[in-house]
């Protein structure tokens, strides 16, 4: 990392290391119920939850949303809102040698718990932006907080405040010390909002999702820094995700949530070589794992069944039984499942299918699978796809938003989303497109889907017919009959479906728009295309707040296959699903592809996904394409230094292979494309540039082997690593 | 924010322009002009029709010239000497009808504003943070009372509350002992005594619709993380709420400004007839029925720049508060 000295500054006193180790644990969870009392009934969010902290370890936290994570964290603080309560359990915290506080009997609102909060336990949440008021410098919240519990002068907090922020990694921080969030990138808060929670030298750090958010590249920063610090001050970590390649990084000990409780507690290497749990064992199945398994061909992932259900309709017995394979029939849907020891030291499970010394009972109908890495064969066969008929043909492509400013607003500039991009999908194939936020990824897929007019170029559509035509020259009435061929599902399955249309009403909306079918007609496709993607037909009456993130994503995806489109771009459609729904969407995409024979324009940031989808991967940097290749072949060697830049940022779900990726040292920067760096546009991060060819001069995409197109002056010189 | 004033304000000017042609287009939609107006006035009278006076007068208003001849006439002896031309219903230059009432209007505007924030910040807040509390449900029906009941009811059963249990008539702004007085102290209370009446009337609906719309502002902002981020680092509750979500959430005190100023120049005739009140509403009301040109036009016009001004002032205030919109507009 850069900037970060070996040593904290001197004005953090040592944390960890000098405090006496002894039996009792920094943090002790026990039985903690958190229940939230609505109108509706009591929801048991947490219910039965045991949590150990020992000092300066890091645990980890995970399992699908709606399993009870944030709730278990907020509850440690008393943040819990209303309508929620901690009606059980205790808390106990002991920062010292002294007798522990039992934190859930202390009052919300008192003088107790807000010397905690942020004296002695730090938080950092999921949204960095939002976590900061835009209304206050971010120097102003930083200094409160030394003031409220240091009891700092205005001089000293901003002296001090200074040098946090020097020490989480902030270049110029007197700068940053008198900036607004809103003028900074999400990584740069979210090392803010660290500072601020570190700024008091906290025994326990809570983590709440910090890098979800956050562009890959940025987040193997993030975790890097609280390594980093972690080593510095001692303090123990809180990490809640649904990540498991951030699990594999980053714990010492996991705790698997299911429905506000315990599934299963180990160290990280038990949890990932040896999970007991079947909850556990289907989670670590339904990562999409980067290994470049260039003969597997396109597996299937194994999703988990269904979802998780609502915390009001808890199943009785064992609360995984109902998406279980192994459950046993007369147990596990009757009886609480027992806690289990296993041989290790901590290592636990509530499950039926064990028996008192931890082996397997012969009763389970099914074992469950231990091994990680299994890969269900491809059910549907899928036409190889067409190399010599490209179904849409790029070329030149691009788009320039003005930028305007001063008094009159006067165009000063343009962002350059789309730059000259060239493009070629064939028919009946995948083509991932990745890059970091801001890279035009999404603008690209705007414009050949023409909800965007590009600026220039060329898009070319070859129809049905053989014949060739140029849809980004095309006025919107003769767009008409090629909207309906070319179609896209959206990222945020939560904001992209009208809460006051039915199903009924959004998934036929097309075919109305495009007077294809009226009527009974109509709705027997909608009902039609509703099974083909899993959703019972009865659903067609009713509305999208009625569904969870992973059907609404169904929900769009039956819209856009409905007009039966031949072209279906697809940008982050999984990115806002949890692992194992992610799974299932993902599983149902190649499924249709076959069904269909559907061409896809995959966009995503998130490299495993696509190398799980994609038959070719298209590599985007500040609006231009830096590298395209076929998919095992770039993962294997990556020819331009940005892709290697991603995937060595992507963390891999084993904690064996921890500390084996060196990430490049590059700046949180915010890409700015309206003012690409002149030469290479990657040239100001990039740990291989060379002499000044790479400053000023622009480097054009160009063969760099079978298939291969890189845009980078050294392309041959270079040996990059991929995925191994 | 230097940068920021300075556009705010050069954007007034063409909006300016505008609003002044669409006013005087107004003044020239009934059909003649306004010589023929003077010349049949006159002749009703029986009054000598006097050549070089009206020559005189076609001279002042450029009339029978082009609409932009006649245009620039009009303006520039407002915008040069403040001569908004003649009513010739009363007789009288129209800046002397305006004065007074219009010094009375903007007086009692602000009396409203002010009378309104001080009633809807306290509640909003309470509703807000109280949410759903017996206090609040009360709050939201005394509201939505206030801003169901029509304003000349409100006003007529002020006054006969004021007449019957207090024995004054709070009709006017000043007491006839009083009217041609200079300044002193007692005319101050008095005056006060009376104004308290359309104060509150006019108060009311503002009031209602204000704290509806701080109560949930405040609500939506009391959930967003940086209220959670902030408590998590041990910050009282008190002082969390009134330094992160409330200044956010403050924001519509400050944009309503220029719709009040407006509303109340011509909006309330019933009002002020009901109370007797000297202010520009009764007088835009008669003018436009009497089609007292140049006194409709100039009132449409004042009141069109009040509004123009009062936005200025919401932005300008809004740049102070809220520093995303003044760096944004500053880069």
């Amino acid at each position: 990392m850069h900037a970060i000295p070996t040593q904290a500054p001197s004005v953090m006193p040592a944390g960890g290391s000098t405090r006496r180790q002894d039996d009792e644990p920094l943090l002790r969870i026990d039985g903690l119920r958190t229940h939230f009392f609505t109108n509706e009934g009591v929801v048991k969010a947490v219910d039965g939850m045991d949590l150990t902290v020992p000092r300066g370890k890091t645990i980890c936290v995970v399992g699908e949303s709606g399993c009870g994570k944030s709730i278990t964290a907020r509850s440690v603080l008393q943040l819990v809102d209303r309508p929620g309560r901690i009606v059980g359990g205790e808390v106990r915290w002991r920062p010292g040698t002294g007798p522990a506080t039992d934190l859930a009997r202390l009052d919300p609102a008192g003088e107790e718990i807000r010397r905690i909060r942020g004296g002695e336990i730090g938080m950092v949440f999921q949204e960095p932006m939002a976590s900061l008021s835009p209304m206050y410098t971010v120097g102003d919240q930083l200094a409160e907080t030394l003031r409220l519990h240091q009891g700092l002068t205005r001089e000293q907090a901003r002296e001090k405040g200074i040098d946090l922020l020097r020490w989480v990694g902030l270049p110029r921080p007197e700068r940053i010390f008198d900036s607004y969030s809103f003028q900074m990138s999400g990584g740069m808060c979210q090392r803010v909002v660290i500072a601020i929670a570190l700024s008091c030298d906290p025994a326990l750090l809570i983590a709440d999702e910090p890098t979800t958010a956050l562009d890959v590249t940025t987040q193997a920063r993030i975790i890097e820094l609280l390594k980093n610090l972690q080593d510095q001050n001692g303090m123990a970590i809180v990490f809640i995700t649904h990540d498991l390649g951030v699990v594999a990084e980053i714990a010492d000990d996991v705790t698997v949530m299911y429905l506000g409780k315990v599934a299963e507690h180990g160290s990280v290497d038990e949890i990932f070589s040896n999970p007991k749990h079947p909850y556990t064992q289907s989670l670590l199945r339904s990562i999409p794992t980067m290994r470049s398994s260039s003969g597997a061909g396109r597996g299937r992932l194994t999703a988990i069944r269904g979802m998780v259900p609502h915390p009001q309709n808890r199943p009785s017995g064992c609360p995984f039984h109902t998406r279980c394979d192994s459950a046993i029939p007369g147990t596990c849907e009757s009886t609480e499942p027992p806690l289990i020891q296993f041989g290790g030291e901590g290592h636990r499970a509530l499950c039926h299918l064990y028996d008192q010394s931890g082996e397997l009972r012969d009763t389970s109908p099914k074992p469950p699978v231990m091994s990680v890495a299994t890969v269900e064969e491809p059910q549907a066969k899928r036409p190889s796809p067409r190399a010599d008929a490209p179904i849409l043909d790029v070329q030149g492509l691009t788009m320039h938003f003005p930028v305007k400013s001063g008094l009159l607003q006067r165009t000063r500039g343009y962002v350059r989303a789309v730059d000259a991009v060239d493009l070629k999908i064939n028919a009946g194939e995948t083509l991932g497109l990745v890059g970091e936020s801001g890279c035009g990824k999404t603008t690209l897929g705007r414009c050949i889907a023409r909800i965007l007019t590009p600026t220039a170029g060329q898009i070319h559509y070859r129809g049905t017919d053989g014949e060739s035509v140029d849809l980004a020259g095309l006025r919107s009435r003769d767009l008409q009959r090629y909207r309906r061929q070319i179609r896209v599902i959206f990222q945020d399955p939560h904001s992209s479906l009208n809460p006051r249309m039915t199903l009924g009403q959004i998934i036929g909306e097309p075919l109305r728009a495009n007077r294809i079918a009226e009527g009974s007609e109509r709705e027997d496709r909608v009902a039609e295309m509703l099974s083909r993607v899993g959703l019972r037909p009865e659903y067609i009456r009713r509305y999208p707040h009625a569904f969870s993130g992973g059907e609404r994503q169904r929900i769009n995806i039956a819209r856009a296959l409905i007009t039966e489109p031949r072209l279906v771009i697809a940008d982050e459609a999984v990115s806002a699903l949890d692992v194992s729904v992610r799974a299932q969407i993902l599983n149902l995409l190649v499924d249709l592809q076959a069904e269909f024979d559907l061409t896809y324009l995959f966009v995503s940031h998130d490299l495993s996904v696509v190398e799980h989808i994609s038959d070719r991967v298209t590599v985007m940097y500040l609006g231009k394409v830096v590298e395209s290749a076929a998919t095992a072949d770039l993962y294997r060697q990556p020819h331009h230094p940005y892709a290697e830049t991603l995937m060595r940022a992507v963390p891999v779900p084993d904690p064996r292979l921890r500390g084996s990726r060196n990430l490049p040292d590059v700046p949180d920067d915010v890409l700015d494309p309206a003012n690409p760096p002149p030469g290479c546009p990657f040239h100001t991060r990039c740990p291989h540039r060379r002499d000044n060819h790479c400053d000023d001069e622009v480097p054009q995409l160009r063969s760099t082997g079978p298939n291969r197109h890189t845009a980078c002056h050294y392309a041959e010189s270079l040996t990059l690593r991929g995925v191994s | 924010m230097l940068g920021y004033i300075a556009r705010r304000v050069l954007v007034m000017i063409p909006t300016l322009f505008v609003i002044s042609v669409l006013s005087f287009a107004i003044i020239q939609l009934p059909p003649g002009d306004y010589l023929t107006t003077v010349v049949a006035q006159l002749e009703v009278e029986g009054g000598e029709v006097d050549s070089a006076q009206l020559a005189a007068l076609r001279e002042r208003y450029g009339l029978g010239e082009s609409f932009f001849v006649q245009y620039y006439a009009w303006i520039s002896n407002i915008v040069f000497h403040l001569d908004f031309g003649h009513s010739f219903e009363w007789n009288r230059p129209v800046s002397g009808l305006l004065g007074d009432r219009l010094a009375l209007t903007v007086a009692l505007s602000i009396c409203t504003i002010l009378f309104i924030w001080l009633v809807a910040f306290p509640i909003g807040v309470y509703s807000a943070l109280r949410q759903r509390s017996i206090g609040d449900y009360a709050f939201t029906m005394i509201g939505f009372i206030g801003l169901a009941v029509p304003n000349f009811m409100i006003a007529l059963v002020l006054m006969w509350v004021g007449l019957r249990y207090f024995g004054q008539s709070p009709g006017g702004i000043v007491s006839p002992e009083y009217a041609g007085a200079a300044w002193n102290l007692g005319k101050l209370l008095d005056v006060l005594g009376h104004l308290w009446v359309p104060v509150v009337v006019w108060g009311t609906a503002g009031t209602a619709g204000l704290i509806r719309i701080l109560r949930n502002n405040l609500l939506d902002e009391l959930r967003k993380p940086y209220v959670v981020a902030a408590r998590a680092r041990g910050l009282p509750e008190r002082r969390l709420t009134v330094k992160y979500p409330l200044r956010v959430a403050l924001n519509p005190f400050f944009s309503t400004i220029g719709w009040i100023l407006a509303s109340l120049i011509g909006a309330d005739a019933i009002v002020s007839r009901v109370l007797n009140l000297d202010t520009t509403g009764p007088l835009l009301l008669r003018a436009l029925m009497a089609q007292d040109m140049y006194l409709a036009g100039s009132l449409i016009l004042i009141s069109a720049v009040l509004v123009v001004i009062g936005t200025l002032i919401s932005d300008l205030l809004l740049g102070w508060l809220d520093p995303r919109v003044r760096l944004r507009y500053g880069q």
